[in-house]
This record gives structure tokens, sequence and C-alpha cells, in this order.
């Protein structure tokens, strides 16, 4: 059931395509704004500057917790793609971020301590929807292993339209796009100086960025369960779903965490458990 | 590897600018003649720049600032003063609260002179920079010469 193939090629294609996805997000930005853009490549020329650079440290308790960022998403990631439990899956991935928070409080800055107060409140609105994704899945499939769930020839996306729709809503959390990028940010947008990121140079920052790719992808490896009934499908959707948060980046303005938190809870609870209890009536309990 | 030069991330510091060449600056990063092409972003953040861009002359409020910003710039790091205030004080070189141009402070490696300093020379300067930048890294790798060489010893 465990594949430790799919898991490792995870560790190793992870990083290159989650970086070509960020070259491609900064060109197709680009092009939104009427501008050029940068190569596709960029974002591995910006992650091997930043391994040219010094490591200004200003307590070393940073650097593990960056790490155990770096390695809590990687663990996540492979457990997904190993088709292991979708929940175990959830867990290490919240504790990742709790990782990435408690480096931002480390480093006393009050730059990176608003940061880091803003990502544990990000962490607060999205973590619902998200739990109620592997919920709704556990009742198509009847199972919360990302292995019966791919499995299954049910299409998911018929079942969970209000669930899909929630977790494209989380996505954007996520990506760090606006309307819902507070607590850092990406390309050139800035936002407290550099959120909860602001203190964390060189290495350290290439680190984030290397796990933020493997972040981008496993969510797109939960976007793609929901079409995995057919793969040109789910590839098709993928596309399309990037893009909407490409260009949601591009139209919204930045919003307060207060519209943040109300909007996430109040769309998962409006698709995300309606969507649940509806399935549950119209099923009669669950499915096979 | 010369990642270094292929996404060199710029923080804009405005000393005692008229806003002329602060704007000229921004330019650089508009539609027109967008900067990102060669992967340049303005961050905003000295932790994450490689390059400081100064624009205006160094007057007693902003000394100390400029200071700490250029201390906070991880190695390797380069300077360009843009506009001619920031190059030697320019119309306000007598005033009595001005003390300068950017290099009576920090060590100063490219000058872009100009008032205001057109974007085109403004991105002029940066390349040349990039260069600079290239070589202080290869001294960085070398052992002794290291840190002294970019170190941030005042004038």
């Amino acid at each position: 059931m465990i594949s430790l193939w799919t898991a490792l090629l995870f560790i190793i294609l992870a990083p290159f395509i989650g970086g070509l996805v960020s070259g491609i997000d900064r060109k197709v930005t680009a092009r939104m704004q009427g501008r050029v853009g940068p190569p596709i490549l960029q974002p591995f020329y910006d992650v091997g500057k930043l391994f040219e650079k010094e490591n200004l440290v200003v307590t070393t308790t940073q650097n593990f917790y960056v790490l155990s960022y770096l390695v809590f998403i990687i663990v996540s990631g492979a457990l997904f793609f190993a088709g292991g439990d979708m929940l175990l899956v959830i867990f290490a991935f919240t504790l990742a971020h709790i990782f990435l928070v408690l480096g931002g409080y480390a480093s006393y800055s009050p730059y990176s301590f608003i940061g880091a107060e803003r990502e544990l409140i990000q962490i607060i609105a999205y973590e619902p929807m998200i739990i109620l994704t592997a919920v709704g899945m556990y009742m198509v499939a009847g199972s919360f292993f990302v292995s019966d769930i791919a499995a299954s020839s049910l299409p998911l996306i018929m079942y969970l339209p209000g669930v899909f729709i929630g977790f494209l809503m989380v996505l954007t959390i996520k990506l760090r796009k606006s309307p819902f990028d507070l607590s850092t940010s990406h390309h050139a947008h800035q936002e407290l100086v550099k959120g909860v990121t602001t203190e964390f140079t060189g290495p350290s920052l290439a680190k984030i960025e290397i796990a933020h790719w493997y972040e981008n992808v496993f969510l797109l490896g939960v976007i793609f369960l929901f079409f995995a009934f057919s793969i040109p499908l789910a590839l098709a959707a993928l596309v399309i779903a990037y893009l909407l948060e490409i260009l949601i980046d591009n139209t919204f303005s930045r919003v307060k965490w207060q519209f943040t938190l109300r909007s996430a809870w109040i769309i998962a609870g409006m698709l995300g458990l309606v969507n649940l209890a509806v399935l549950y009536y119209l099923a009669g309990g669950l499915l096979p | 590897m010369t990642y270094l030069t292929r996404s060199p991330w710029i923080l804009h510091y405005d000393a005692s600018s008229c806003n002329g060449c602060d704007i000229e600056v921004l330019a650089c990063l508009t539609p027109l003649y967008d900067v990102e092409r060669f992967g340049i972003l303005n961050t905003g953040n000295p932790k994450h720049s490689d390059i400081f861009v100064v624009t205006g002359g160094v007057n007693e409020q902003n000394r100390e600032v400029i200071k700490n910003i250029y201390e906070q710039i991880p190695d390797p790091k380069v300077v360009v003063a843009v506009g001619i205030c920031a190059t030697s004080g320019g119309v306000f070189r007598e005033c009595y609260n001005i003390m300068g141009g950017i290099d009576r402070i920090i060590p100063v490696d490219v000058y872009v002179p100009g008032c205001a300093a057109r974007p085109e020379s403004i991105i002029d300067g940066i390349v040349k920079a990039l260069g600079i930048l290239e070589e202080k890294r290869a001294r960085m790798r070398q052992p002794d010469t290291g840190k002294k060489a970019t170190g941030g010893e005042t004038v």
C-alpha cells in the first residue's frame, strides 16, 4: 500500500517541478502586468544565489527551526505521495508551519514577530478546510489512505464540488497569493518588510524557498486527487487552478487578517460542511 | 557559479533625496524598463538584498541609518550611489546640514551621477555593480582576505 518509490521520486523531483512552476508563475504574472518578466529558471538562480550569500543569524535556534520546517514539509509531502494516511500528512504539514512560526518568533524582530503571528492566524484560517477536504475524501473513497483515494474509480469532484472550491480558497492562502499574503509574500511584494521571513538571510532563506516548492507540489497533488479518475482531466484541472490563482493574485489587493479568517471559515462552513452534510444525507451514510 | 549576477536583489534607500532620483529608480521597475528581466527585485529588506541603492546626500539624521542598513546586508554586497547628491552632495554640498556624498559614510562601488539620474544610466550602473559583486564573491571565498575586503570600514 505504501510505495517508497513514489515518495523517493517526490523528494528528488519536487524541487525541480516546484521551482519551474514558480518560474512560470512569475513569467505569467509579468505578462499580466504588461512586462517581459524574468527567465523561467529565475527561481533556481535566486536559490543558487542565496546559497552563495553569507548566513547572518540572529539566534542559532533559527537555523534549527528552518531545517525542521524543510524536513517536515518533505516528510508530509513524501507521506502523501507514498499513499500514506491523509490525516498524518496534514499533521506533519501543520507541524512544519509551526516550526516556521517558531523560527519567526526566535529572531526578536518586530517585523518577524507580527509576521509569525499572522502566519499562525493563517494556519487557523486554512486548517479547518484542509481537514474537511480529508474527511470529504474519506466519505467518498471510504479510506483516509491517499493510495485508496487515488485508486477510487468514483469522480471525487462530482461528489465534493463545495469542498473543492473551499480548497481552492485555502490554496490562495497557502501559495502566499494576494489577497491573503499577510505573513509573508512572494515576488517583489513587500509586507511588514518581509513578514515572517524578514530575519532569515542567504542559505536559511533558500531553505524556506525550497520548502515552499515542496509545499506547492504537495498542494497540487491534493488537487490532483479530486480528479484522480481521469489523468488528462486532472492535469488540465491543475493548470486551470494554478492560472486562476495567478489571476486572483494580480487582481486583488491585500486584505486584513480579520477578513482572511472570517472568509476562510465562512467558506469552509458554507461550502465544505454543507457539501459533506448533503453527501451524508443523500448517501444515507457513507458511500461504499 | 554566477548565480549572484543573475539574481541581484536591490534595497533602495532615500537618504535626503528630493524624490527625483527615487521616481527614476522606481521607473526601472515599471513595465517600460522592467529590470525583473535580469532577475532584479526591489526587496525592501536589507537582510535579503545584495545591492544597496542610495539616493540623496548624507545629513545628520540619516547618517546612522545608512550605516545601520549597510551593516545588515549580508556579504557579498555592493553600494550604488544614484544621483549627483548621493555621489558628491550635489548643489547641497555646501549646506550646513549635508555631509556630502554617500562615500563619506560607507564604501561606494558605483557612482551614477545625474539630476535626476535617468533609468537607463541607473540600470547601467547596476549592471556595472554586478561585475564588482562577482569579484567580491570570488574574494570572499579566499581565506583571510575574505571578510576584510568587503567589510564596512567607514571613510
